[in-house]
């Protein structure tokens, strides 16, 4: 379980993160939902601790990241994968290397043992016979994948993902939040999702936080955002006509 | 941000970089590939201005110095003088802080808008030592290398186009590079190469590492990367020379 206390974030004397507090539950898919600027981006830094707070603590079952010294979340972020919105796979390694990197650089595993292991977050995500391909060989769709493999390869505990079907298709983004969610259930993750897709949120969404200028302004499920009161909500989620019509046919 | 900000800033990502490496293994191996990368790759480009300019430099003096008065030697005698005190360790690491200086720069600014330096953090990995510090130790093992080659390159192509030419025989133009010859300018010119590696390859790691936005600041940042490593480097030049022969 990840926690963020009254969360406080600015730059240059602008406020982004205003007081945000937040259980990401373990083993569901927790989602932090809003418009483009809305601080989402921002507070995935400051829960990583890419960014430092600048009030409040964000606890991984009880650890504050912002507290520790470098030696102790160097510790912790190994229990972390992260999936980045452009995958971040490094251009100059193959699909194997990838998802090996951090098994080379933080266990004394053999490279029989890695290579299982590689083979094994490969086929998870369904990829075979693409381990000697280079990331700029491989789709959109693939790369992800392949992201989602090198993010697991750890075994870790918590798994971020910053808009993870940006760019993809909508079926291509239907398995890839498939994927996501059926991961964080088999290994029992605490998964935080960001996006801004409604597709997403109504596939996927088990705990979902809504932020709107550096407030969390909503939080609930995907059943409870449908009939949700909450104007900025109603706002976001009823922004396309498909979803107005729906709404209309509902009623 | 101001000057004293970036070189605090620079600073700081110097102190990151020279810690203890997470894997020593995975770490000297990026050393490796950092020297093919950096200095093997620019092998090339090194041998065609070389002996082209030793050509240049080995005319340029016999037309200049043509007098009774003067020894046919005396071609040879600058020409060494000339490619082993500035022209190898000075002007080939300003044209390889163009080369290389962009390429570093290029490589780590778009690994930041890609994320790829975030993900590198995310996993726990000091992505300052390990993208920065192996071009730092790879360069500058290298570069004394790639001079000493481009000193011989030189020498071979005053007496290529001397002899060729009948500017100069082979006997004087030997003799003359040998003349008065201190073993100890070799050592002061590879001497001051190893801090021009040092100066092209962690400033232009500094413009890469620290680019914010996107491809456009990549290549601002790779022109801003050589023209203040060429800077610092011919400022450190005179440093060395002033401190070290006067």
């Amino acid at each position: 379980m990840i926690q963020i206390n009254d969360i406080e974030k600015g730059f240059n004397g602008v406020e982004i993160l205003k007081g945000i507090s937040f259980e990401f539950q373990t083993g569901k898919t927790n989602l932090i939902i809003g418009q483009s600027g809305s601080g989402k981006s921002v507070l995935t830094k400051c829960i990583v601790a890419l960014h430092q707070v600048d009030k409040g603590e964000v606890l991984y079952d009880g650890r504050d990241i912002q507290a520790m010294s470098n030696k102790e979340r160097k510790e912790l972020r190994q229990e972390i994968g992260m999936l980045f919105q452009g995958s971040a796979l490094f251009d100059s390694m193959t699909v194997e290397e990838n998802v090996m990197f951090p098994l080379k650089m933080f266990t004394k595993m053999s490279k029989a043992e890695m290579q299982e292991r590689v083979n094994f977050c490969l086929n998870r995500v369904e990829l075979f016979d693409k381990n000697g391909l280079y990331p700029a060989e491989t789709s959109g769709g693939m790369q992800k994948r392949i992201a989602i493999a090198r993010a697991i390869a750890m075994n870790p505990k918590y798994l971020f993902c910053d808009e993870p079907n940006s760019g993809l298709d909508p079926k291509t983004a239907i398995v890839i939040d498939n994927l996501i969610k059926d991961i964080t259930e088999e290994f029992n993750m605490t998964t935080v999702v960001i996006t801004h897709d409604m597709n997403s949120v109504l596939e996927i969404g088990e705990n979902i936080m809504f932020l709107s200028q550096g407030l969390k302004a909503w939080e609930g499920t995907k059943e409870s955002i449908i009939t949700t009161d909450a104007k900025e909500v109603t706002e976001f989620v009823y922004a396309s006509k498909f979803m107005r019509d729906y709404k209309d046919r509902m009623m | 941000m101001s000057f004293i900000g970036r070189i605090g800033e620079y600073t700081m990502m110097l102190s990151g970089s020279f810690t203890k490496p997470d894997k020593l293994k995975v770490f000297w191996k990026r050393c490796v590939d950092e020297v093919m990368n950096l200095g093997i790759n620019s092998m090339g480009i090194v041998f065609i201005i070389s002996i082209f300019m030793g050509m240049v430099i080995t005319i340029q003096t016999a037309s200049n110095i043509e007098s009774a008065w003067i020894p046919k030697y005396t071609v040879g005698f600058t020409a060494r003088q000339t490619i082993i005190l500035e022209f190898s360790p000075t002007i080939i690491s300003l044209i390889l802080a163009g080369i290389v200086g962009s390429r570093i720069s290029s490589e780590l600014g778009s690994m930041r808008v890609t994320e790829q330096i975030d993900a590198l953090e995310i996993m726990g990995v000091n992505s300052k030592n390990y993208l920065i510090l192996p071009k730092i130790i790879g360069f500058m093992f290298i570069l004394p290398f790639i001079i000493v080659y481009s000193m011989f390159l030189g020498l071979f192509g005053g007496w290529l186009v001397g002899t060729a030419s009948g500017i100069i025989s082979t006997a004087d133009y030997v003799y003359g590079i040998q003349y008065w010859f201190d073993p100890y300018s070799v050592f002061y010119a590879l001497f001051k190469t190893i801090l021009f590696a040092f100066v092209i390859s962690s400033v232009s790691s500094y413009y890469g590492y620290h680019v914010k936005g996107g491809s456009l600041e990549v290549g601002r940042a790779s022109t801003k990367a050589v023209i203040w490593s060429s800077i610092v480097m011919l400022f450190v030049n005179y440093l060395v020379t002033q401190l070290w022969l006067i």
